[in-house]
């Protein structure tokens, strides 16, 4: 029972901290422009495609197409963001919120359109196999796509502190008009926070590729995971996400440890209508 | 608001024997199932509206009263042969209640919380549908072929019956908007929209009033529910639970003009034939590519028209006065 448990805990923190690295990237979009970004499980989707393709066609490596993926993201949250979202900005909030699943249900489908709604998995990834460490199953590329991710919050996390462009962004999500005040250029900081959490979610999909289904769908659930870690972490905030990131991966294997697996995002979405009850603006929200 | 002219009276008297003749002029299923489709997603978009549009709460978790609404009476009627009607008013009950246990820890919510809180909320009653052993789990329920009568709210020979229970359905609907509408709770609604502080200030229980838009809204879109099952015959929750209906829900208050009393039916006459004729011509291979044009259609209305139909069409009668 011990070591069960134990397993299970290891388990949600191998999906905890890649859950951690997606809801960053939509926190940021989030706090930045106050934008909820329901096309973000399906950026995933399209990381991970990419990543698919690579490998299958060229045969490169999920790690090695990490930077790939990074930059087409990057390049394709860039477009959404000048083409369509930065169009909605001044419009009413409903139509802010309605825009983004607009984009989610294209790509989607666009995907099935392409690809067919087949599942696929990369079939001989580099890193494969698992490591028994006292009686502790650890799949490797779970364990290496968690330190990936690891290392890339933390990126996030320095580029936001240290840099004058993270800065001006941390600027921007305080206080738009200050910040254009103090001369920031506001519509550049949109464009690149945007760009920037797609971005991070093209990492996420090429190292959930090494291990994980590759599916026109597949970023629905996770999408639906990234909002509520953003809403239980705090708006905007990239500590609350990293930290709300690993209790719904711990929350999630634990839960359907406890009760069972076919309850696990039910209970994910418990936790976090409890959290918002108590404290409405999350963990670490202000 | 306020009193109706001649004008507006005679164009609701014609708008409504267009409707009541419209099954004698298309005799075919296919336009009469469209036009029960808009009816029925008008109906739910009217609900929407007076939360949403209204009461300011963005619900995207609307499939979950519509769901309670179809289970509730179905599974009555499977299981102790309760009459489909009894079944409906339950249902809508059952739906208000929920929404009432669910609305009352998100009361504190607002904007983008709200929504996001809903959509987590419909997601926990599809999944716990989905292994509800007693309620069909993912198989679902299928309903007993009864014999055809109004009572038994089943008919076989012709969708005219459906035609017009979800006429008078949406009708129903659209009064009770307009009551809230016009009512001081109406205006109470709208004060919590512009700002939760001020109403407060203002000696509004806002958290009372958000309740109540919650279960007026679920109660309508329960009886839509329980029409859906009766009309359709068969439920699981993949078709009644999952989150694209709310979104259309949505899009549909939208597009039509989410806030007005007509804007939802507006709506949904313009989106529903739209989504149902692309479904039938190109869904059927399984392509996407349906819903690749209504992922574009969500996206183009949201940047061009915001503000809907019927924001545009009340600029259009102002320019012409």
């Amino acid at each position: 029972m011990p070591e069960q448990l134990l397993q299970q805990i290891v388990n949600g923190l191998l999906i905890g901290f890649i859950y951690s690295l997606i809801a960053i990237g939509l926190t940021l979009i989030w706090g930045v422009m106050n934008i909820v970004n329901f096309a973000h499980g399906d950026f995933l989707m399209v990381g991970m495609f990419i990543s698919f393709w690579l490998y299958t066609l060229y045969g490169l490596d999920p790690l090695f197409s990490i930077p790939i993926c990074t930059v087409a993201l990057f390049v394709l949250g860039l477009l959404i963001y000048r083409w369509i979202v930065s169009k909605v900005m001044k419009g009413p909030m409903l139509a802010q919120l309605v825009v983004t699943f607009g984009v989610s249900i294209f790509l989607a489908n666009l995907a099935v359109y392409l690809w067919t709604p087949d599942f696929r998995l990369i079939d001989k990834p580099l890193l494969s196999g698992t490591w028994n460490i006292a009686g502790i199953n650890l799949s490797v590329p779970k364990f290496v796509a968690t330190i990936g991710s690891v290392i890339a919050s933390l990126f996030v996390f320095l580029f936001m502190k240290k840099t004058k462009t993270g800065k001006a962004i941390l600027a921007t999500e305080m206080d738009r008009e200050a910040a254009l005040l103090m001369g920031i250029n506001t519509e550049r900081i949109n464009s690149l926070s945007f760009g920037l959490g797609a971005a991070l979610v093209g990492i996420a999909g090429a190292f959930l590729s090494t291990y994980y289904y590759i599916y026109p769908q597949v970023g629905g659930t996770f999408g639906l995971i990234a909002f509520s870690i953003v809403a239980l972490g705090g708006f905007g905030s990239i500590e609350g996400a990293f930290i709300a990131g690993i209790i719904v991966g711990l929350a999630q294997t634990l839960g359907g440890f406890i009760f069972d697996p076919a309850y696990k995002y039910a209970i994910v979405f418990m936790i976090y209508l409890i959290v918002v009850w108590i404290r409405p603006q999350g963990l670490l929200g202000w | 608001m306020g009193k109706f002219g001649l004008k507006q009276i005679l164009l609701a008297i014609i708008v409504l024997i267009l409707l009541i003749s419209f099954p004698w002029v298309f005799r075919k299923p296919f336009p009469q199932h469209v036009m029960i489709l808009v009816f029925m997603f008008g109906m739910m978009a009217v609900a929407w509206n007076i939360m949403g549009g209204y009461a300011g709460m963005f619900s995207f978790g609307q499939v979950a009263f519509f769901g309670i609404g179809a289970y509730t009476s179905s599974f009555l009627l499977i299981t102790y042969q309760v009459n489909p009607w009894v079944g409906l008013i339950i249902g809508g009950l059952i739906a208000a209640l929920v929404g009432l246990a669910i609305g009352y820890p998100c009361s504190n919510l607002r904007g983008h919380y709200f929504a996001i809180a809903s959509i987590a909320f419909g997601e926990i009653v599809r999944t716990l549908f989905t292994n509800w052993k007693l309620i069909g789990a993912a198989e679902g329920l299928t309903l007993p072929m009864l014999d055809e009568s109004f009572k038994n709210f089943i008919f076989h020979s012709s969708k005219l019956p459906y035609y017009y229970i979800m006429l008078v359905f949406l009708l129903l609907s659209l009064l009770v908007c307009y009551f809230v509408a016009t009512s001081k709770m109406g205006y109470y609604f709208r004060a919590i929209k512009e700002s939760h502080d001020v109403a407060k200030v203002l000696g509004i229980n806002v958290v009372w009033y958000r309740l109540i838009a919650i279960m007026i809204s679920a109660f309508l879109t329960a009886m839509a529910g329980t029409f859906y099952a009766q009309y359709i015959l068969y439920l699981d929750p993949d078709s009644v639970l999952i989150l694209p209906i709310s979104v259309q829900i949505v899009l549909i208050s939208m597009l039509g003009g989410a806030g007005s009393i007509l804007g939802p039916v507006i709506g949904a006459v313009i989106l529903m034939p739209v989504s149902e004729v692309t479904r039938v011509m190109l869904g059927h291979k399984g392509t996407g590519i349906d819903m690749m044009i209504y992922g574009a259609l969500i996206t183009v209305i949201s940047v061009y028209q915001p503000k809907g139909v019927w924001g545009l069409l009340t600029g259009i009668a102002k320019r012409l006065k």
